[in-house]
C-alpha cells in the first residue's frame, strides 16, 4: 500500500508513446492471413498423401511454395503479436516477461523451421 | 496477474431470508449482495420478498421498499431515479446497468442484485469508483486551447458538432467498464470504454487544440491497446452509446498518424 494520490496512481508511468505499429501489424498480418490461409490448405491439401517424389516436384514450382514461406512467415508474426497481447492481458511482472521472452523465441524458431524446410524442398 | 478464484473472505455465503410481509399476495423473491466491512464476515445473499402491490414498477423502488420496511441496513447510491445520474449502477440478473431504469417486470423470475463487478466494495452495493474517477480526469475532459479565447465564443458548425453525438451523453455509471474484461484484469493500466469514449469525445471536438497531445498520451499498449472490442460495453451501456466505436475510431487516428 502506498501513499498515491488517485491521480498519480491512473496516470501511472505515462504514455509509453507505442502500441499503434503493434496493432497496425496485426492488422496487416490479418488481411495477408485471410488470402493466405485458404491458398496454403488448397495447395497443401492437394499433394497431402502423395509420393516423397511428388512432393518435392511439387513444391519446386513457385507457386506452391511461395504460398507456403509466407503463410510460415506471416502466420508466425501474427502468432508472436496475439500470444504477446494474450500474456500483456493475464500474465504480469516477470512471469509475464519471462513468457513473452520464450514466446517470441519460439515463435522466431518455428518460423525459420517452416521456411527452412520449404526452402530444402524447393530449392 | 489473472485470478481463478475469489480470495478466502471474499467468497459468497448464504445469508438471511428475511419472512414474507403478511398479507401479500403479489410477492417477487429478490437476492442483494450484502457486504459490511466492519463486521469482518464474508459477503452473502440476503433474500427478501417484496409486495408488488404496494411497491413502483422499477428495481430501485424494490431497493427503496426493501430500506425502507424490511431492512434499513441495506446500502446502495440512489439520486435522479430517471436513468440521468447513473447512482444507481449494479449488476441485476448479470446485467449491469441503473436500478432505476430496469423494470421488476422485466425479470421472469428472482432477481439476483450484485454491485457493479471487478470494483473493490465499499458496502453492499456501493462499489468504489475512485480509481475510476481519476483516470476519466487523466483524460483531461475539458476543452484544450491554444488560441486566445475569442470575445463571444468559439464557434462550432452544425456538422462538427453532430461529431459529438453519442459521446458527450456519457452519464459516467461505469456499467462498461466494470463490463469489460481487459478492464477487469487490468484496470490499473487500462483506461476503460468510458475514459476512451470521453476521450474521444474531446478528440474530435472541433474547437479543441490538443489533439495530438491528447492521441500521444493514449499511445500505450495499456492505456488504448488492451482493447479487444469484445463490445460487452457496447450492449450493457443503459444510454445506448457505443464506446467500443469510439475506441476504434481513436485507433484509426493512431494508425492515420503514421501511415
Amino acid at each position: 500500500m502506498a501513499y498515491l494520490t488517485d491521480r498519480k496512481r491512473a496516470a501511472g508511468m505515462g504514455s509509453a508513446k507505442s502500441g499503434t505499429l503493434h496493432h497496425w501489424h496485426m492488422m496487416i498480418s490479418s488481411v495477408a492471413l485471410v488470402g493466405l490461409i485458404p491458398c496454403f490448405i488448397f495447395t497443401f491439401g492437394s499433394i497431402y498423401g502423395a509420393p516423397y517424389e511428388d512432393v518435392v516436384a511439387y513444391y519446386q514450382r513457385p507457386f506452391p511454395s511461395i504460398v507456403a514461406l509466407l503463410t510460415f512467415a506471416v502466420g508466425f508474426i501474427h502468432f508472436r503479436g496475439g500470444v504477446q497481447t494474450l500474456i500483456e492481458d493475464y500474465v504480469h511482472g516477470f512471469a509475464g516477461r519471462a513468457l513473452l521472452i520464450g514466446m517470441i523465441c519460439l515463435s522466431y524458431t518455428a518460423m525459420a523451421a517452416g521456411i527452412l524446410a520449404v526452402a530444402r524442398l524447393a530449392l | 496477474m489473472v485470478e481463478f478464484t475469489l480470495p478466502k473472505n471474499s467468497r459468497m455465503v448464504t445469508g438471511k431470508t428475511w419472512p414474507k410481509p403478511e398479507g401479500a399476495k403479489n410477492t417477487k423473491k429478490v437476492q442483494v449482495y450484502r457486504w459490511n466491512p466492519d463486521d469482518g464476515k464474508n459477503p452473502r445473499l440476503d433474500t427478501y420478498h417484496v409486495d408488488l402491490d404496494t411497491c413502483g414498477p422499477m428495481v430501485l423502488d424494490a431497493l427503496i421498499k426493501i430500506k425502507t420496511d424490511i431492512d434499513p441496513t441495506l446500502t446502495f447510491r440512489r439520486s435522479c431515479r430517471e436513468g440521468i445520474c447513473g447512482s444507481c449502477a449494479m449488476n441485476i440478473d448479470g446485467v449491469n446497468t441503473l436500478a432505476c431504469i430496469s423494470g421488476l417486470d422485466e425479470a421472469k423470475g428472482d432477481i439476483k442484485i450484485y454491485p457493479l463487478p471487478h470494483m473493490p466494495v465499499v458496502k453492499d452495493l456501493i462499489p468504489d469508483l475512485t480509481h475510476f474517477y481519476a483516470q476519466h480526469a487523466s483524460i483531461m475532459p475539458w476543452l484544450e486551447t491554444k488560441t486566445n479565447p475569442p470575445a463571444k465564443e468559439w464557434k462550432q458548425s452544425v456538422e462538427d458538432r453532430a461529431k459529438l453525438d453519442g459521446r458527450y451523453e456519457c452519464i459516467m455509471c461505469a456499467c462498461c467498464s466494470t463490463s469489460c474484461p481487459s478492464y477487469w484484469w487490468n484496470s490499473d493500466r487500462f483506461l476503460g470504454p468510458a475514459a476512451l469514449l470521453a476521450a474521444h469525445r474531446w478528440i474530435v471536438d472541433s474547437r479543441d487544440e490538443a489533439t495530438g497531445e491528447r492521441l500521444d498520451d493514449l499511445e500505450d499498449p495499456f492505456k488504448l491497446y488492451r482493447c479487444h472490442t469484445i463490445m460487452n460495453c457496447a450492449k450493457t451501456c443503459p444510454k445506448g452509446l457505443n464506446p467500443s466505436k469510439a475506441i476504434a475510431e481513436i485507433k484509426h487516428m493512431m494508425v492515420e498518424r503514421i501511415v
